[in-house]
């Protein structure tokens, strides 16, 4: 008997130390001490514990990067530009770089880990960003998948954006869900309404933060917000404008003509609202009373697959196809700015019409869906 | 002559047979697996191999203390293949944690043949020939780390040969693994060469 234990009692205790030894040394080692962030060369300063990620980091510092996967390295929106400390590029990193970027230190502050003193760049606009406790104040029912949220502003903080920015909303813990995610949702309201802001959010089937949203938030609710966001808000010119957005891409839309109305903006500008089936369609009310308040406005909502018994007499096929043809009879067609909101897949076929008609490739802005 | 300096001319016996004449890569083919796949830039090659030579100087000593001070007093040597194996795996881990710490370039470039290490066969063949060598403990450290060297010495000109053959012309057939087989192949001979010019034992 002795033979058989004594021999395995002593390779398993020596194999349980050395165990032992290497979680003891996990501990210690992987320890980084306090690590200390320069973000634009002096201008914001702070100091945290090393080993988790920037992006992390600079989440707790209230700095919120853009990140829609939630630092997995798979959405490329968390790019800084890292000045010295974050070492080689990463293979995680390699793809969403381009050979500009590669040379210029940008990284993806989600695959940073942080283990000596960083230097970063932000852009301003970014420093800008803040984190909002809001209340949820209503609810509407848009369509069968398509809701609109309206949420407040804690007592005094109002969030100066421009018209076709986004938020990023927190999708808490819940039932379904055992991690917080944001993601983003273009402001749809009026912003001369400082105090609240509406989101119109089409539901995404088994869709972490839409079940929350749809499912899971009642009136009265609190809801954690932060932002603006991005790049795509109107452009203070003359141009006349195309819109072309698909469902629930019309709510940064509906935000630049809110404020067009509110500026008394002559610009001649034309809307584009492609969705699948006439019950996909809404805000048809409000989109005729900007027509009928802004001089050169016009709406035209296109449906790809009318359903015969509804009897559907507006514009039908693809969005894309309509405008291209409502295009080709402008004497300005060259002029147009180009806004548009959906899909990815819609986005890359509109944008290949509009360089067909000969606008610029710099006058047409989008908000892509992802 | 007195017997300090016999002994230090046997310790040079022994490194430079573990380094040249009984090259662990070489003439005993151990270790091949990551010869062949990072032998591709010199630079990466060396790190490997001070990888190597590091942790096969400590394993060996810390094998020749788990088979002197456990294995042998309690008559279980035939377990020394497990134990070995346990060792050289929880030091390989200790190794990886303190590089990434300390060194997140070296890091970086070792890469995924950091973990390699713990199942490189040369590391445990070191200390699988010091048993049967019946090496002290300054002679196990010595050979230990003598081949660690050899082994470096031979995936590092290994590593310079193929820097050298991407700007060749080689048949499409023999390009990749083909090439650099034949290639290990001639170094083998070259080195087999010494064997028998001086034995360490």
């Amino acid at each position: 008997m002795d033979m058989f234990f004594i021999p395995t009692a002593i390779v398993s205790a020596i194999s349980a130390l050395l165990a032992g030894v290497l979680v003891f040394a996990e501990r210690v080692i992987t320890d980084y001490g306090d690590v200390q962030v320069d973000i634009n060369g002096g201008e914001k300063k702070f100091t945290v514990r090393g080993g988790g990620t920037l992006l992390e980091n600079l989440t707790l510092q209230k700095i919120f990067i853009p990140s829609a996967c939630g630092g997995r390295g798979t959405c490329g929106y968390c790019k800084v530009k890292v000045r010295e400390g974050a070492g080689p590029l990463l293979p995680t990193e390699e793809p969403f770089m381009d050979g500009d970027e590669r040379s210029t230190g940008i990284r993806l502050s989600c695959q940073i880990k942080m283990r000596n003193d960083l230097q970063i760049e932000i852009p301003e606009e970014l420093l800008t960003i803040k984190e909002y406790e809001c209340v949820c104040d209503d609810i509407i029912d848009y369509t069968y998948d398509i809701k609109q949220f309206r949420l407040s502003f804690p007592n005094g903080q109002r969030m100066k954006y421009k018209p076709g920015q986004y938020v990023q909303l927190l999708s808490p813990q819940y039932e379904k869900s055992s991690e917080e995610v944001y993601r983003a949702y273009s402001i749809s309201s009026d912003p001369t309404d400082k105090d609240h802001i509406e989101l119109i959010v089409r539901r995404v089937p088994e869709g972490i933060c839409t079940t929350y949203l749809f499912d899971y938030l009642k009136k009265g609710d609190r809801i954690q917000i932060n932002g603006p966001y991005g790049h795509f808000y109107l452009r203070d010119t003359n141009a006349p404008i195309i819109f072309i957005a698909g469902g629930s891409g019309i709510a940064p839309i509906k935000c630049m003509l809110h404020h067009m109305q509110n500026t008394n903006n002559p610009r001649k500008s034309v809307f584009f609202f492609g969705v699948r089936s006439t019950k996909d369609i809404f805000l048809l009310d409000e989109m005729r009373t900007f027509e009928s308040k802004l001089e050169n406005f016009k709406f035209i909502p296109v449906v790809s697959q009318p359903e015969p018994e509804t009897r559907w007499q507006g514009e039908t096929g693809r969005v894309t196809n309509v405008a291209l043809d409502y295009l080709k009879k402008q004497t300005d067609t060259s002029q147009y700015e180009g806004y548009l909101c959906g899909s990815p897949g819609m986005i890359t076929s509109s944008v290949k019409v509009l360089t067909e008609l000969g606008i610029a490739e710099d006058k047409i802005y989008f908000d892509k869906f992802s | 002559m007195s017997s300090s300096s016999t002994g230090m001319l046997h310790l040079a016996i022994v490194l430079f047979t573990a380094v040249f004449t009984d090259n662990i890569l070489l003439a005993r083919f151990l270790g091949m697996c990551s010869f062949l796949s990072v032998s591709r830039q010199v630079k990466t090659a060396v790190g490997l191999g001070f990888a190597v030579v590091f942790v096969m100087t400590f394993t060996i000593a810390l094998d020749w203390f788990a088979y002197r001070y456990i294995l042998e007093p309690y008559a279980i040597e035939y377990f020394r293949f497990i134990l070995f194996i346990v060792i050289i795996a929880a030091f390989v881990q200790f190794i990886e944690m303190a590089i990434e710490r300390y060194s997140p370039v070296l890091y970086q470039n070792l890469g995924i043949f950091l973990p390699l290490i713990t199942v490189n066969c040369a590391i445990l063949g070191a200390s699988l020939f010091m048993v049967i060598r019946e090496y002290n403990l300054l002679e196990a450290i010595i050979f230990g780390f003598g081949s660690g060297v050899g082994w470096m010495l031979a995936i590092v000109a290994m590593a310079g040969i193929r820097e050298k053959l991407n700007s060749a012309r080689i048949p499409r057939g023999l390009q990749g693994p083909g090439i650099t087989l034949i290639i290990a192949g001639i170094m083998a001979l070259a080195f087999i060469g010494f064997t028998g010019v001086l034995t360490g034992r």
